[in-house]
């Protein structure tokens, strides 16, 4: 249903960040994009969103497409109109105001006044902390609670896809178990697509499936999720376990050090 | 006349004077916080205005309600423009390109009026008379009874956008951060463009009512100077720091001129706001209300 083809995107006219990346993200599912820092992830999320415009980047090669339509050359707005919105890493709150306030911000496409009521209810009914933090400037909330306001912000746009960074980013392992059982739930409920982009592969190769991984603005490996989670390759690099399955210890003697299949 | 009696004049006076100022400071608030550009023709923009009312009223001989409906339409259109011409292309620039793109645009706006409208000071006239309402011990000048209450009342129409409607809100998040708004499908150019054109009904107010108790001439751009005091003092993106502020840089200004001209020979109210400016920056430098920059730890 969202789809990239070969794209190529370049930052600054000079900078060549992504190098040909493919993917799609069935409907209805949870899809995951693994891979180190800088591999490009992120960029990819951008670029879907439209938001590579406004840090000086451009998609100059490929497609992105959405149902039957090109969406690689409309303006952020008109995206998310179309049902794609994009929840940044490090839990990007409007800190100035109030949890409530930044619901009502991001329901903006939103025409119908009466929607935008029901919406912050489907969100405290997803987060019940946010209710009682409805009147808390958003700058003070806790970590926890400000992941929780940015996917409920965007949820307030009433997407098909979210586009989900890092959510787990800085947060205890407690409460990034708590806040993926939720995106799996609205996932679940609401038949929300999301293409997760995460550095805790395991993690997300538990809820998601189907998952990519990217290295050096490339996709070097897909499959589904159980594979990818099979792959002895992910399970050295990704899930720090070694080829026998046991946990890895710095004790055993290293007689060699495994390389990616992937790079050729 | 006793002391209290000349004290209760003076912070009369300075009350509506300051109310007039708040309202030209919200018009410099309205655009610092949306679009995080600092405009120094903030002076101009109600110059200009003035001129415009009375080229529509002297040199065209429209009715008065033609001529401040006229104001209104070109300080919008102009608001709009300039937003659209000059202030989109700077966007992303650093905030020293925007600050002198302002001051050189005041610098135009100065010798454009004059060479468009003529050098004299010209009179605009309102139907509310000058002659003062006495409320012993106090008289008050008509104009700045209504100058002070069209103030008020453009005051609570912007602080009640900003805080109780869907526009309002979505304008501040744009303040708080430009990318995140645009992620939320907000369209940021075009709010942008709604705080130029903002600012440009607040200058269509304020140059009717300097206008009236000034004159119309490129002097009127002079009022501009006060708004640094003013949003320095209540915090450049606070809308009750606007208010504050302009009420402090009125009292300020009247209460030293009446007690420290006499020994002077004149001017104290042209710099005492400045020196109330400059303490407050060392004791607070983003104002009274200004945004705190959150920080977790």
């Amino acid at each position: 249903m969202l789809s990239l083809n070969n794209v190529e995107v370049i930052y600054d006219g000079v900078i060549l960040v992504l190098k040909g990346v493919s993917l799609g993200v069935r409907e209805g599912g949870i899809t995951t994009l693994l891979g180190a820092n800088g591999a490009g992830k992120t960029t990819t999320l951008k670029a879907i969103s439209g938001l590579l415009r406004s840090e000086r980047g451009e998609v100059t090669k490929g497609s992105i497409e959405f149902g039957d339509a090109r969406i690689d050359r409309l303006p952020p707005h008109d995206i998310v109109k179309r049902g794609i919105v994009q929840v940044f890493e490090g839990r990007r709150v409007f800190e100035h105001l109030t949890t409530e306030e930044n619901l009502v911000a991001g329901a903006h496409i939103q025409a119908d006044r009466r929607r935008v009521g029901e919406g912050i209810e489907r969100v405290y009914g997803y987060f019940p902390r946010l209710r009682e933090r409805r009147a808390v400037q958003a700058g003070y909330l806790s970590g926890g609670e400000q992941q929780m306001l940015v996917i409920g912000r965007a949820l307030m746009a009433n997407p098909h896809v979210m586009l989900l960074d890092e959510p787990s980013l800085g947060l205890a392992p407690m409460l990034v178990e708590e806040i993926f059982a939720i995106v799996q739930q609205m996932n679940r409920q609401e038949r929300l697509t999301v293409l997760l982009v995460e550095q805790n592969a395991a993690l997300a190769l538990t809820i998601a499936e189907h998952g990519y991984v990217m290295e050096n603005g490339r996709v070097v490996l897909e499959g589904t999720a159980e594979a990818l989670r099979e792959n002895a390759d992910i399970k050295e690099f990704y899930l720090g376990l070694t080829e026998v399955g046991a946990k890895k210890s710095y004790r055993d003697v290293k007689h060699y050090k495994r390389r990616k299949r992937w790079l050729s | 006349m006793g002391d209290w009696q000349f004290f209760a004049l003076l912070l009369s006076n300075g009350i509506l004077i300051g109310l007039m100022y708040s309202l030209i400071a919200l018009g410099f608030v309205l655009v610092y916080k949306a679009t995080d550009a600092i405009n120094f023709a903030q002076g101009e923009f109600v110059m200009i205005a003035g001129f415009v009312v009375v080229g529509f009223l002297i040199s065209y001989g429209a009715p008065l309600w033609l001529s401040l409906v006229a104001a209104l339409l070109a300080m919008i259109a102009f608001g709009f423009g300039l937003e659209r011409a000059m202030l989109r292309k700077l966007i992303g620039r650093p905030i020293i390109a925007v600050v002198m793109a302002t001051i050189g645009l005041a610098a135009v706006l100065r010798g454009l009026g004059p060479l468009l409208w003529g050098a004299d000071t010209k009179p605009l006239v309102l139907p509310i008379g000058d002659e003062p309402i006495l409320l012993e011990p106090l008289f008050i000048p008509p104009i700045q009874l209504v100058g002070a209450t069209v103030s008020l009342l453009f005051l609570g129409l912007f602080g009640w956008f900003f805080l109780k409607s869907r526009k309002g809100i979505a304008m501040r998040a744009v303040a708080d951060s430009q990318q995140v708004a645009m992620a939320m499908g907000i369209n940021v150019e075009r709010y942008f463009a709604l705080a130029w054109a903002m600012t440009g009904v607040v200058s269509a107010l304020g140059g009717v009512i300097w206008g009236n108790m000034l004159g119309v001439d490129v002097h009127l751009s002079l009022v501009g100077l006060k708004v640094f005091p003013v949003v320095i003092l209540g915090g450049l993106d606070s809308i009750p720091g606007a208010i504050v502020g302009g009420l402090i840089v009125g009292v300020v200004e009247n209460v030293a001129a009446g007690y420290i001209d006499p020994f002077v020979g004149g001017g104290t109210k042209d710099f005492a706001p400045y020196v109330v400016m400059i303490i407050a920056l060392m004791v607070r430098p983003y104002g009274i209300f200004g945004k705190q920059i959150i920080e977790r730890v």
